[in-house]
């Protein structure tokens, strides 16, 4: 007898998954898209018993809930809304975009390295790592050497992915070696740059701003490396995007799956995630895996700091060390099944709810601007929750279609 | 709240097999679907008092998914459960302890570090002051109880030092300390030597003299001759016969659990041994906790032959392969394949040089589950053309490839793109040896081929070996089994306590291998 038999509990045709994690893998696999957007919908039904609280009624519940949506901009799309100069609908569907972009990234930092079987905390240090360096190529460097535009951002984005990269691979280095867990490291790492970054750019910092003494952050970086290129693409609402970012987000999808999927790379990566011991095996090594999947990991995350620092924040301050980017990445990384397709719409979700919410953004006559923030939190926690929790929702979903098997019989 | 002393003292049923008294146990007609599969169509099945009765049948044929309808773990689509003739139902593992029913698994559910006493008690401890255990009555209990079946067993040991045999007795006594009184036993004899089966084997026919009536699951034939008074065997969910053990033999058992004629024997030419292909010397290698587990092995492995490594699991059988296929950094001693010396090279490097490896492990090593067939397949080889070229792979190439040898291998279950975690045993090792041999190697290291493998995929497996033997590579067998051994090998080398101890011709007996297995044989006097 084979002994997912024995095992007792399983079906017979049922694969050997080893252990709960497997067994969860292959109800994930399982779930499709469905358990995805069930855990989504979950989340904002529940969300919604906080609105009601506050609103006290349902169709203000749900007034609410369209407000969060035109707030994200969302309604830019629909053919019967006509828009008037000012387009307020585009401008916030930028805002929305703009934190698309950091989280695809971040949300593929997470992903990759997942795939290889290693949690990836540090997105949020590897994204301020790539953040840090882009401002400092491309505010610094220009003073000293003259630049064309397009070898200017190409360096500041190699050199931000590099950086990362190397922060992130000392983190899948020190798990090879001895061992040492990566959550620990990585979330160590994150604290690392930080204070790094504080000190750079904090008051009497060596790279503090020239003009300002009185702010603590960096200088602006080169015109020439922006990455807004007002009506040069795009669509005329929405001049003040820089689509080269958009571009780089989608072209990044693209990269994760090819990597993943078509390369060798990519087969070394799945083998030793799915399966370190058989990896091993087969003569990969994994501790070359772990460095290598880590450094991709990171450098996909410090193309966002540097995207970000480009495209429109110009300049670093110390309060954007406080950001959660990088952290927003693993909810999307988790909410996307870690498919390529998966991150680019979760990240939508997720960067629409926090533009949404966001107390410029929110109807003010509708919800209270003052729990808009809190409502943000509150439903990007639940989202979490319940992708965590989805396992629970796969098996309510089995149960359901057993019965009615049962019930046709 | 215990079982009361009373149990203990139980008076000696005779046991009489009378037509006209109804079976402690009756199934019928039980069916239970899954989805895709019918794992049970139909069956009948029923045990009389005080005879053990052996559920024979291939994987997959649906004797677990039977004993675990009749255990309360699922629940039958259609049929009925009778216990002493009063139809039940059965909810829970609980209602069924509660009918008497005591269930022993292959994989024992003991918990290591507790005493014996207390993993016996565990559920249904006897208390003092409401909640606290009060261990030196269950001790005695425990006493009582293995005293009146004449089970040895120490109640204070802890599990995690007792052998395997022990637990698997410490798992008996669980069920019959609920007061079962019908015992199923889920393949119990696939993790005990020889020795060990042959106290189980003792331990049952006492049980059964008691009037303990015994439900035994198994896939091997020698043993259900032995040991069963009736046989039903299964096949793909159905009952094909229930016949009395008396007057069957393994060929016609065979034959009803595969559906066809089955060589049970291995049929080989004699070989022809050349030219040495696998050479080792004076190999000490130590374990993850620094134990020295083999010590000092030389042995040889000649083109066309197969050398097999006989012994209890344990003696170092897990270590020396790592080191041969350099998994293991051993620490001192040579590795020789085909001509060149591999000691301190890696696994990639030993398949580089002509190995090809066939785990003991085949589902936590030799495959990556939630890979594909054709995934799988290129495990070792993936970073080479025609696979990929500069770093990029061709997944369509890696189907072509899979496609040709699952047809050449005949694996059944699924094509290239099946995620190999779906396919039964036998066929996943279908894989696994299509993927080795197809690398052409010069050496086969093959551990434990056919573990939990069913009588047809046992067949395959061997037929290969041997295939490939002839045709000039050289084969290493480790194995538990002695009479795969003994089919199998032209040489057999046995190791205990990580030494070879003695090497025997394939003539040798079972009983000649065991003592030496069990260090009875040690030449030089080392212990």
């Amino acid at each position: 007898m084979t002994t997912v038999m024995q095992k007792g509990l399983l079906p017979p045709e049922e694969p050997d998954s080893t252990g709960a994690l497997g067994r969860y893998l292959l109800l994930q696999k399982a779930g499709g898209l469905i358990a995805p957007l069930l855990t989504a919908a979950l989340a904002f039904l529940i969300g919604g018993v906080v609105v009601f609280a506050t609103t006290k009624s349902i169709p203000d519940t749900l007034q609410t809930y369209r407000a969060i949506f035109d707030g994200a901009g969302l309604d830019w799309f629909l053919p019967w809304n006509t828009c008037t100069d000012p387009c307020t609908p585009a401008i916030k569907l930028q805002q929305t975009l703009l934190v698309w972009v950091p989280l695809v990234l971040t949300g593929i930092a997470v992903a990759f390295a997942f795939r290889c079987g290693l949690f990836n905390i540090g997105g949020q240090g590897q994204y301020l790592a790539g953040a840090i360096v882009a401002v400092i190529v491309a505010a610094e460097l220009p003073l000293h050497v003259d630049l064309a535009p397009v070898p200017l951002v190409l360096l500041c984005m190699l050199a931000a992915m590099g950086a990362a990269a190397g922060l992130a691979a000392v983190a899948g280095f020190l798990k090879a070696t001895v061992g040492a867990h990566e959550v620990i490291t990585t979330i160590m790492l994150n604290w690392t740059v930080i204070w790094v970054g504080t000190y750079l750019f904090g008051f009497e910092g060596p790279l503090q701003n020239d003009q300002a003494k009185e702010i603590p952050a960096s200088n602006t970086i080169d015109d020439g490396s922006k990455l807004t290129q007002a009506g040069v693409w795009g669509h005329p609402d929405l001049q003040g995007l820089p689509w080269i970012s958009l571009g780089v987000a989608i072209a990044s999808l693209v990269v994760y799956s090819l990597l993943l999927n078509r390369t060798t790379l990519g087969f070394q990566v799945r083998a030793v995630g799915y399966n370190p011991e058989a990896a091993r095996y087969g003569g990969i090594s994994v501790a070359r895996s772990y460095v290598l999947a880590m450094g991709i990991a990171g450098s996909f995350a410090g193309l966002a700091g540097a995207l970000d620092v480009l495209g429109w924040k110009f300049r670093l301050d110390t309060t954007d060390f406080a950001g959660s980017i990088g952290f927003i990445g693993i909810a999307v990384a988790l909410l996307g099944r870690n498919t390529a397709l998966g991150i680019g719409l979760a990240a939508l979700l997720f960067a629409a709810l926090q533009t949404g919410t966001s107390t410029r953004n929110l109807d003010p006559e509708i919800f209270p601007p003052e729990l808009a923030t809190p409502l943000t939190i509150i439903i990007q926690g639940l989202i979490v929750l319940f992708v965590g929790a989805d396992i629970v929702i796969l098996l309510l979903l089995r149960r359901l279609r057993r019965r009615q098997v049962s019930a046709a019989a | 709240m215990g079982p009361t002393p009373a149990r203990f003292s139980r008076p000696p049923r005779i046991v009489t097999h009378v037509a006209s008294e109804p079976p402690v146990l009756e199934l019928r007609g039980i069916t239970k679907q899954f989805p895709g599969v019918l794992a049970n169509d139909h069956i009948d099945f029923d045990l009389r008092r005080g005879e053990v009765h052996a559920l024979l049948g291939e994987n997959g044929a649906g004797k677990s998914t039977l004993m675990n309808v009749l255990y309360g773990l699922y629940h039958p689509d259609e049929g009925e459960i009778r216990i002493d003739g009063e139809v039940v139902r059965m909810g829970s593992p609980q209602e069924a302890i509660a009918r008497g029913i005591g269930m022993v698994h292959q994989h024992f559910m003991l918990i290591p570090v507790m005493s014996v006493a207390e993993n016996i008690v565990l559920g249904v401890e006897p208390r003092h002051d409401v909640v606290l255990l009060d261990y030196k009555a269950a001790r005695d209990r425990v006493r009582d109880l293995a005293s009146s079946f004449d089970f040895a067993i120490d109640p204070d040991a802890l599990v995690h030092d007792i052998t395997v045999g022990q637990q698997q007795r410490v798992e008996i006594l669980k069920a019959l300390y609920r007061k079962a009184d019908i015992l199923i036993l889920d393949e119990p004899t696939a993790v005990l030597t020889p020795q060990e089966t042959g106290e189980l084997f003792g331990i049952l026919r006492s049980l059964q003299q008691e009037g303990m009536s015994i439900v035994f699951i198994t896939h091997k034939l020698n043993e259900v001759l032995e040991i069963a008074d009736r046989i039903t065997v299964l096949r793909r969910g159905k009952t094909v016969e229930t016949l009395p053990a008396r007057g069957a033999t393994e060929e016609g058992l065979a034959r009803l659990m595969v559906g066809r004629e089955v060589l049970l024997t291995v049929d080989k030419p004699a070989a022809s041994p050349g030219d040495v292909l696998l050479q080792v010397e004076g190999l000490h290698v130590r374990d993850d906790r620094g134990l020295e587990k083999v010590r000092d092995v030389s042995l040889d492995v000649r083109a066309g032959e197969i050398v097999a490594i006989a012994g209890v699991d344990g003696n170092g059988q897990t270590e020396l392969i790592d080191a041969l296929t350099g998994l293991r950094k051993s620490e001192s001693g040579r590795v020789v394949l085909a001509g060149s010396d591999v000691t301190r090279e890696s696994a990639k490097a030993h398949f580089e040089q002509g190995l090809g490896h066939i785990p003991q492990d085949r589902q936590h090593r030799g495959l990556v589950l939630d890979f594909s067939i054709a995934e799988n397949i290129a495990l070792h080889d993936f970073r080479k053309p025609p696979d990929s070229r500069f770093g990029w792979l061709f997944p369509g190439r890696l189907v072509e490839s899979a496609r040709r040898l699952i047809k050449e291998f005949d694996v059944r279950g699924g094509n290239p793109q099946t995620y190999a975690s779906a396919l039964s045993g036998g066929n996943q090792q279908k894989v696994i040896l299509a993927r080795e041999i197809n690398r052409d190697p010069r050496v086969l290291i093959a551990a434990q081929p056919t573990r939990g493998l069913d009588v047809g995929a046992i067949e395959f497996v061997h037929r290969r070996l041997v295939e490939e033997r002839d045709e000039g590579r050289g084969v290493l067998l480790v194995s538990l089994e002695l009479e795969e051994v003994i089919s199998l090998a032209d040489r057999i080398l046995v190791i205990y306590e990580g030494e070879i101890v003695g090497e025997f011709p394939p003539t040798a007996t079972e009983e000649e291998l065991g003592v030496a297995m069990t260090g009875g044989g040690r030449q030089g006097g080392g212990a």
